[in-house]
C-alpha cells in the first residue's frame, strides 16, 4: 500500500443518506476475480440509464467535478454489504478521501485496508463542505481540513493514522508475533473443525 | 464487577492487546465463499504465504450459483469463472470445499450451524455481513472484508477495535406466534433503533422474547443484526443452543465436555452493565412490511405508508431520503399495505430459508394456488434444507400451488446468478436488504417473514397473517 499523502481537490458532494455498498458497486460487478478496474461501475445504476447513457442528473457526471479526489456524502455511508469492491471502486474512479457524518463498521475498515481516509465530522460541517466550491486540503499528519474560510480539525485513531501513513502492510506487521500466536494455539480450547 | 458475554468471549480471544490499539483477536473458524475471497488468494500467491489454518477454514458456493438444474454447466462466463477460482483456491491451499455438487452445499450461514461447524464461545469470520447469524449459537461471528479474509487466512487472527455493548432486551410474548415472527421482531428492533442504530457494538439479544425463539428463528434474529448498523449479533447459549449442535456432522467428539464448560461461563454476568440498551415489547406486535430502500423503512401490516414528514421526526436528510425511496417504489404516502400488489414471490435468503421456514410458508398455502400474474419461488438454505424439506413432502405443497422449487443458494436476496427482478417488478421477499436495485436493477423489494409472503403470494397483494388462524 502506498503511503498517504496530502490531499488538495475540489469536492464531490454526494447529498445523499444512508448509501449503502449496493449502490456503490451493484453485484453484477462482484463477479471478478481481481481487484482493479472498478472505478467504470461506481456508482452504475446513478451514473448510467438503461442504455449506459451517463445520466446528467448524477453528480459525479458534471464535468466540473472531473478529478476529485475528495467525496462528502450523508450519514451512515457504506451500510450494507461487506463488500471490499466499494472501496476498490471509489479507489480506482480516484477518491481517496471520503467525508460523513458516520461510516458503517465494515465499509470504515476496509477503507484504511485500501489507503483511504475516512473522516467522520459534525452533520452540520458536513452540509457546509457539501456546498464548498474551491480546493481544499487534507493533511492527515496535522489532522486538518484547510479551507479558504476555515481549519477544520478532525479526530483518527493514532493506530489507523499511522498505518495511512506508513502504508504498512498489516499482514506483514501481524506475522511478527507468530510465536504469540502459536502459544494462543496451544492452550485454545475451541477444536479444529476436521 | 460483572463481564457481558460478549465481553468474555472477547477476552478470551485476545493474542496481544496494547493501550488505546487495536487487539490482535484469534479466529476459530472462517468460512469462505467465491464472491469475496479470490482477491484474498492472489494475495497470498503474490507473497509467496500459506494458509495457517486450514483446518479452521471452510468453504462453500453460495452467491452466484445458479438454483435451476445442476446438471447443466453454468452459462454465466464470470459465474462460473469465479465458482472454478474458488475450487481451484481450495485444491492449492488445502481447504476442505462443499462444492455444487455437494450433499452439503448451500448458503454459508445456514451450513455454518447445520453441520455442527458453529460453536458457541468461538470466533467466526466470513467475507460476508451475514456472518452475524451465527451470533445466535453465542459466537463472536464477524462480517470482514477481503482484505481481512487475506489476513485471517494469513495469521489466522484480526486486528479488531473493542466495540461497544448493545443489549436490545425483548420483553412479553407474541398473541399468535405462528403469525408474527422471528422476522417481525427484528424488523421491529430495526425500525426503532435506526440502520444505523448499532454502529460500533456487538448487540446482545435477551429477554423471554428471545429464549422463547427456535434456534432456526434465533438464527433470523441476529443474521439482521447488520441491517442495524451493528458489528456483531449475540444470544447467550442455552439447552435448545447445546441439543440443536449435538450430532452434527461436524460436532466436536469431546462435545460434552465443551458443554460443560459453556454452561459455565457463556453468559453475561447480572452485575455487568453494557453501553446502551433498547426494550421492545412484543405483546402487542403486529406482522411487519418494509415500504421503502433500507430495512427502517418499515411499518405494520395494519398501517399505511408514513408520509416523508411522519418518517423523519424532523430531520431533513432523512426526509428527503424518505421522499426518494417512495419515488423508486412508486408508493405513496397514506396507502394501505394491503393495498399493495405484488408480481414476485421469493422465499428464501439466509435470513429465511431454513426449514421451520419453508414449514411455516407451506402451512399458508396448502391447498391453494398462487395468484394468476404473480410469480413464486422458495429457495432452500442449503442442499440438507431441501432434502429434509422434500422428505416432508413440502415440494409437493409448492409445486402444487405454483411455486418454482429451487435448488439451494444465495439466489434472489442478491440476485448475483441469473434469479432477477426486472425494472419495476415488485417483490415480497423474506431476505434482508431492500436497497435499491438489490435484487435486480429497478425492481421493487418489500421485506416480510415466510408466512407474509406466502399469503401475499396466494392473494396477489399483502394480507394480514393473523386473520388466518394459523397453528
Amino acid at each position: 500500500m502506498e503511503p498517504f499523502q496530502k490531499v488538495t481537490s475540489i469536492v464531490t458532494p454526494l447529498d445523499k443518506v444512508n448509501v449503502d455498498t449496493d449502490q456503490i458497486i451493484p453485484k453484477q460487478f462482484l463477479k471478478l476475480v481481481q481487484k482493479s478496474g472498478f472505478g467504470k461501475f461506481l456508482f452504475f445504476n446513478w451514473r448510467y440509464d438503461e442504455n449506459e447513457n451517463l445520466k446528467s442528473d448524477f453528480v459525479l457526471n458534471d464535468s466540473k467535478y472531473n478529478g476529485s479526489k475528495i467525496l462528502v456524502a450523508g450519514d451512515n455511508f457504506g451500510c450494507g454489504s461487506s463488500r471490499e469492491h466499494a472501496v476498490w471502486a471509489l479507489d480506482d474512479y480516484g477518491f481517496s478521501v471520503i467525508i460523513s457524518s458516520s461510516f458503517a463498521d465494515i465499509f470504515f475498515s476496509n477503507c484504511f485496508k485500501n489507503g483511504i481516509l475516512p473522516i467522520v465530522l459534525e452533520s452540520t460541517i458536513v452540509d457546509k463542505l457539501q456546498q464548498e466550491t474551491s480546493p481544499i486540503e487534507v493533511d492527515l499528519e496535522n489532522q486538518v481540513i484547510k479551507t479558504n474560510s476555515e481549519n477544520i480539525s478532525f479526530e483518527i485513531n493514532s493506530h489507523k493514522k499511522k498505518i495511512l501513513l506508513e502504508g504498512l502492510d498489516d499482514i506483514a506487521q501481524t506475522l511478527q508475533f507468530e510465536e504469540k500466536i502459536s502459544n494462543f494455539e496451544e492452550k485454545s480450547t475451541i477444536p479444529s473443525v476436521l | 464487577m460483572g463481564k457481558t458475554l460478549f465481553e468474555k468471549i472477547w477476552e478470551s480471544h485476545i493474542v496481544v492487546e496494547k493501550q488505546n490499539e487495536p487487539a490482535l483477536i484469534y479466529i476459530d473458524r472462517h468460512l469462505v465463499h467465491e464472491v469475496t475471497s479470490p482477491q484474498a488468494f492472489d494475495g497470498l500467491r503474490m507473497n509467496d504465504r500459506k494458509v495457517r489454518r486450514p483446518d479452521l477454514t471452510i468453504a462453500t458456493m453460495d452467491h452466484n450459483v445458479p438454483t435451476s438444474d445442476r446438471s447443466l454447466p453454468i452459462l454465466d462466463q464470470t459465474s462460473a469463472i469465479q465458482i472454478k477460482t474458488l475450487e481451484k483456491n481450495c485444491e492449492d491451499f488445502g481447504i476442505k470445499l462443499f462444492d455444487i455438487n455437494s450433499p452439503n452445499q448451500g448458503i454459508v450461514h445456514v451450513i455454518g450451524p447445520q453441520l455442527g461447524i458453529t460453536l458457541p464461545g468461538s470466533t467466526i469470520v466470513c467475507g460476508d455481513s451475514h456472518t452475524s447469524t451465527h451470533g445466535a449459537f453465542g459466537a463472536l461471528a464477524l462480517g470482514i472484508g477481503t482484505s481481512e479474509v487475506e489476513h485471517v487466512l494469513a495469521s489466522q487472527t484480526l486486528w479488531l477495535e473493542k466495540p461497544k455493548t448493545f443489549e436490545v432486551r425483548v420483553e412479553g410474548k407474541r398473541k399468535n406466534p405462528h403469525a408474527v415472527t422471528a422476522k417481525d421482531i427484528i424488523l421491529s428492533i430495526i425500525k426503532n433503533i435506526g440502520t444505523a442504530g448499532g454502529t460500533g457494538t456487538v448487540i446482545e439479544y435477551r429477554g423471554e422474547g428471545i429464549t422463547d425463539l427456535s434456534m432456526e428463528q434465533r438464527m433470523t434474529i441476529c443474521n439482521m443484526s447488520i441491517e442495524g448498523g451493528a458489528r456483531a449479533g449475540l444470544i447467550a447459549p442455552d439447552q435448545k443452543t447445546f441439543d440443536y449442535l449435538r450430532n452434527r456432522e461436524y460436532t466436536p467428539k469431546n462435545y460434552e465436555s465443551l458443554v460443560d464448560y459453556w454452561k459455565e461461563n457463556l453468559k453475561t454476568d447480572p452485575d455487568a452493565t453494557f453501553d446502551k440498551t433498547f426494550v421492545l415489547d412484543i405483546n402487542e406486535i403486529a406482522p411487519q412490511v418494509s415500504w421503502g430502500t433500507n430495512p427502517g423503512m418499515t411499518c405494520d401490516v395494519d398501517e399505511s405508508i408514513p408520509s416523508p414528514d411522519e418518517f423523519s421526526n424532523g430531520d431533513a436528510n432523512q426526509k428527503k431520503g424518505a421522499e426518494k425511496a417512495l419515488e423508486y417504489m412508486a408508493l405513496d404516502s397514506g396507502t394501505l399495505i394491503e393495498d399493495i400488489k405484488i408480481d414476485r414471490v421469493f422465499i428464501g435468503s439466509c435470513t429465511n430459508a431454513r426449514l421451520e421456514d419453508l414449514i411455516e410458508a407451506s402451512k399458508v398455502i396448502q391447498g391453494q394456488k398462487v395468484a394468476p400474474n404473480v410469480n413464486a419461488m422458495v429457495v432452500p438454505g442449503s442442499q440438507m434444507v431441501k432434502k429434509q424439506a422434500e422428505e416432508m413432502g413440502l415440494d409437493k405443497i409448492f409445486i402444487d400451488a405454483n411455486f418454482e422449487w429451487r435448488e439451494a443458494g444465495c439466489s434472489m436476496c442478491l440476485g448475483m446468478n441469473p434469479d432477477i427482478l426486472s425494472p419495476g417488478e415488485r417483490c415480497a421477499s423474506t431476505s434482508n436488504r431492500n436497497f435499491e436495485g438489490r435484487q435486480g436493477n429497478g425492481g421493487r423489494t418489500h421485506l416480510v417473514s415466510p408466512v407474509m409472503a406466502a399469503a401475499a403470494a396466494i392473494n396477489g397483494h399483502f394480507v394480514d397473517v393473523r386473520k388466518l388462524n394459523l397453528n
